[in-house]
């Protein structure tokens, strides 16, 4: 019997302890609570509980201040990296990062994201690609593959009409003030591993003042996409991830 | 004592700085003043002119359609703000910018050929500053000494060392300025 | 002699001044004709390496008073500047900031709309920052300065304000006062408050960090629960009358005795003075009332000359109409209240207002 067994001594996980009691609004299947967990352990193991500033953005994760146990500002839709350019630069000491989905991130926010990493500031943006809007009801987003079902791409995203998904991630390794961009996934519990040691290393990256850094997940949505939670990680393996190739994009150091 | 000068001339004939050095030395005399532009695509090439005001009592509004004095760099300038000299009041404008002579007869009006006498020493960035003197001749309205203070404190510090040319221009400014009527 | 230490200086590059000695913790601007000289005056003090004070030059409007909110949230006295376009775009953040009840001082140095417009002096902005702009119900504190002097005393008051009841504040002042050069008496440097203090006087909303408290701070907007969402505005429209009730500020001259009353303000405020005098110079009895807060408006003033049977009143604006508005609500049908006002750049002179109010009121 299931009761038999709930004893301490025969514990082998539990909640991280800045991930806070408030019952989490995600869908089942949905990686944001993964990506959640992650980041408040990190954020746990280096320390820097006191320490830090986190941004969240307009879409799913516009809730993401009531799941970890920080100082958290909501931003406006596609604001998040200015918003936290002045939390860092009037908080040099303290880790400040934004957290933002596709929409967010890659269509309202373009140029704020872009302009902060050319300014390389010693932020971090840990950045959810789900290739759709998930909070408005399975739009369009600048990521959403070619042929891909959504919303306003009620007959699949038609590049004539719609023009062309674009990795936006890639896009920033030509800038000088981006240092570390990376793309993890959280689908299986190795993929959960690396992407928790590239978050580490991302908020090493920023604290050590090395500039601008990334960490995109390539994450399922079961709702937006209309699939299973376990159809969902497997589309995102078959589909996803070709198009937005897993592993680090550019891992280097500040021009002098 | 309250004079309200308006200068006008083409963008880069030192216009608005001539306008600084008149109102910080006004500054140094313990006057109100203040200092008005208008500004914008003018300032690249086309006419520029400044308002200023120097008074003993606090200045109300700080543009005027009605002048004291005018200081005039060229055709356009003078076209435009020769009828809001009030009667009795000053004009002075450099020959060299000013095709057709003034006309009005109810005001007194000087000509100096600031631009002709900077070509001939070769001193062509003292011209603002030698009509100044000629002004200050025509209207005393500021001590010398303080016309000095007001030129140290709105020179940019690289143009310092040009001190004593500028003083040297304004004392000039003074001895070619000639009355027309 | 101690008039010697006075500085010319212009109405933008006060600002920057100001800024500084009033204790500033950060700058976030994007250029914009006629009030360039705020920032290109703070990067050539470059207070960074003397009181610690930021300056960023960010990439847009947007993204500069999106810096405000994010410094704003944090407890640390930012600001931005900019001219009319450029406080459209930051419209949507004014409404964040507001909502959030945040501190902070936003410089508006008007010119000439809509659209582009011009780059001349306007006042075409009185709706916009007295009355939104941004969405929903909320107010700024909104500064008229009419010298050059008052452009340096704003920054420090608008703080002051900004902090006392969590509002951003504006300085509502025009190119005309932006570009004009007066007598300014600098104050003296105020220090910056340290992590340390702004913890201790800010701790219950500042997202500076955990630092040594237990609950953590949020600064948001979102309130999905209709209830609450009712809630957070009844606090703001109370903070909003308790605002109106103890900051409105306004210059009366010669309305003692006045017969007519011309409101004004801002650089159309000091024309209008000069029409004050050329009116009593001919013998007629007309003051000027000079409101120095837009908002809160100084309605009790205004209807008190009313009640005391001032004939008739001229709101004289560089535009096509906008504070009259809250001329007639005060003067509340006691007496008539006309407009005057020049738009697109042009600036009245003072014989002009004059012939208008003649005209329009004394007949």
């Amino acid at each position: 019997m299931a009761e038999d067994i709930i004893k301490a001594e025969n514990k082998v996980y539990d909640k991280p302890r800045l991930i806070t009691d408030t019952t989490m609004h995600y869908c089942p299947g949905c990686s944001h609570g993964t990506v959640h967990k992650l980041i408040a352990e990190v954020i746990d193991e280096m320390g820097l509980e006191s320490n830090t500033i986190a941004v969240s953005p307009v879409g799913c994760s516009v809730f993401a201040y009531k799941y970890i146990d920080v100082d958290w500002v909501e931003a406006a839709h596609g604001r998040a990296c200015a918003v936290a350019t002045a939390v860092k630069r009037l908080h040099p000491q303290n880790l400040v990062f934004t957290y933002q989905g596709d929409g967010d991130l890659a269509a309202i926010g373009t140029g704020e994201t872009i302009h902060a990493a050319a300014r390389g500031e010693n932020i971090v943006t840990i950045f959810i690609n789900n290739a759709i809007y998930g909070m408005t009801g399975g739009q369009m987003s600048p990521t959403t593959l070619l042929g891909m079902k959504s919303a306003t791409t009620p007959c699949g995203r038609d590049s004539a009409l719609n023009g062309f998904p674009y990795k936006i991630a890639d896009m920033l390794a030509h800038l000088d003030g981006a240092t570390y961009l990376t793309r993890q996934s959280v689908h299986t519990p190795a993929a959960v591993r690396k992407c928790k040691k590239a978050i580490r290393k991302a908020f090493e990256n920023s604290l050590a003042g090395n500039g601008y850094s990334l960490v995109e997940v390539v994450a399922a949505c079961s709702s937006g996409w209309k699939l299973s939670p376990v159809e969902a990680n497997r589309w995102m393996e078959e589909n996803l991830v070709p198009a937005y190739p897993l592993g680090d994009i550019k891992s280097s150091t500040l021009p002098k | 004592m309250k004079e309200t000068i308006i200068i006008a001339g083409f963008g880069g004939q030192g216009v608005l700085s001539m306008g600084k050095i008149l109102a910080y030395s006004g500054v140094m005399q313990d006057y109100e003043v203040s200092w008005m532009p208008s500004y914008g695509p003018e300032m690249r090439g086309g006419t520029a002119n400044v308002t200023v005001i120097l008074s003993d009592r606090k200045i109300s509004s700080p543009i005027a359609n009605v002048f004291d004095s005018a200081i005039i760099l060229n055709q356009q300038s003078l076209d435009k703000f020769e009828p809001l000299i009030r009667p009795g009041g000053v004009l002075i404008y450099d020959t060299n910018g000013v095709v057709s002579a003034p006309t009005r007869e109810d005001i007194e009006v000087y000509s100096i050929d600031a631009a002709a006498e900077c070509a001939r020493t070769g001193q062509s960035k003292m011209f603002n500053t030698m009509i100044l003197g000629g002004y200050l001749k025509v209207r005393p309205i500021v001590q010398m000494e303080n016309v000095i203070e007001g030129l140290r404190k709105s020179l940019p510090e690289r143009a310092l060392r040009f001190l004593p040319q500028n003083e040297a221009a304004i004392v000039r400014g003074g001895e070619i300025i000639k009355r027309i009527r | 002699m101690a008039a010697k230490d006075i500085k010319l200086m212009k109405g933008n590059e006060v600002i920057a001044h100001a800024a500084i000695r009033y204790g500033c913790d950060g700058y976030f601007g994007y250029p914009i004709t006629p009030q360039s000289e705020v920032m290109e005056t703070l990067m050539e003090l470059r207070p960074w390496e003397t009181t610690g004070m930021v300056v960023l030059q960010a990439e847009s409007e947007l993204s500069s008073i999106n810096m405000v909110y994010g410094g704003a949230t944090t407890g640390k006295r930012v600001m931005t500047s900019s001219s009319s376009p450029g406080v459209s775009l930051m419209c949507e953040g004014l409404s964040y900031l507001a909502a959030c009840e945040l501190p902070c001082l936003v410089v508006n140095c008007q010119r000439g709309g809509p659209g582009l417009g011009t780059i001349q002096p306007s006042q075409g902005d009185y709706f916009q920052a007295c009355k939104g702009g941004g969405h929903g119900d909320y107010h700024l504190i909104v500064l008229a300065p009419a010298s050059v002097q008052e452009m340096y005393d704003f920054v420090g008051l608008g703080f002051d304000l900004a902090f006392k009841y969590r509002i951003p504040s504006m300085i509502l002042a025009d190119g005309a006062i932006g570009q004009m050069m007066e007598k300014v008496v600098l104050s003296e440097q105020r220090p910056r408050f340290s992590d340390e203090e702004i913890a201790e006087r800010y701790g219950s909303w500042a997202t500076c960090g955990k630092g040594k408290r237990k609950e953590r701070n949020i600064a948001t907007s979102l309130f999905m629960d209709s209830a609450e969402m009712e809630e957070v505005n009844l606090r703001l429209q109370a903070k909003y009358r308790a605002i109106e009730s103890a900051e409105a500020r306004w210059e009366e001259i010669e309305c003692e005795d006045a017969d007519y009353v011309i409101v004004a303000y801002g650089s159309s405020a000091r024309i209008c003075s000069a029409t004050v005098e050329m009116a009593r110079e001919e013998g007629i009895k007309l003051g000027l009332l000079r409101p120095i807060t837009l908002y809160p408006f100084p309605t009790e003033a205004i209807k008190s000359l009313a009640q005391r049977g001032v004939k008739g009143f001229l709101s004289a604006e560089l535009n096509a109409g906008q504070m009259v508005e809250d001329v007639r609500l005060a003067v509340n049908g006691l007496a008539p209240v006309e407009h005057y006002g020049r738009m697109g750049g042009i600036l009245f002179n003072p014989d002009e207002v004059l012939d208008v109010l003649k005209s329009k009121l004394i007949k």
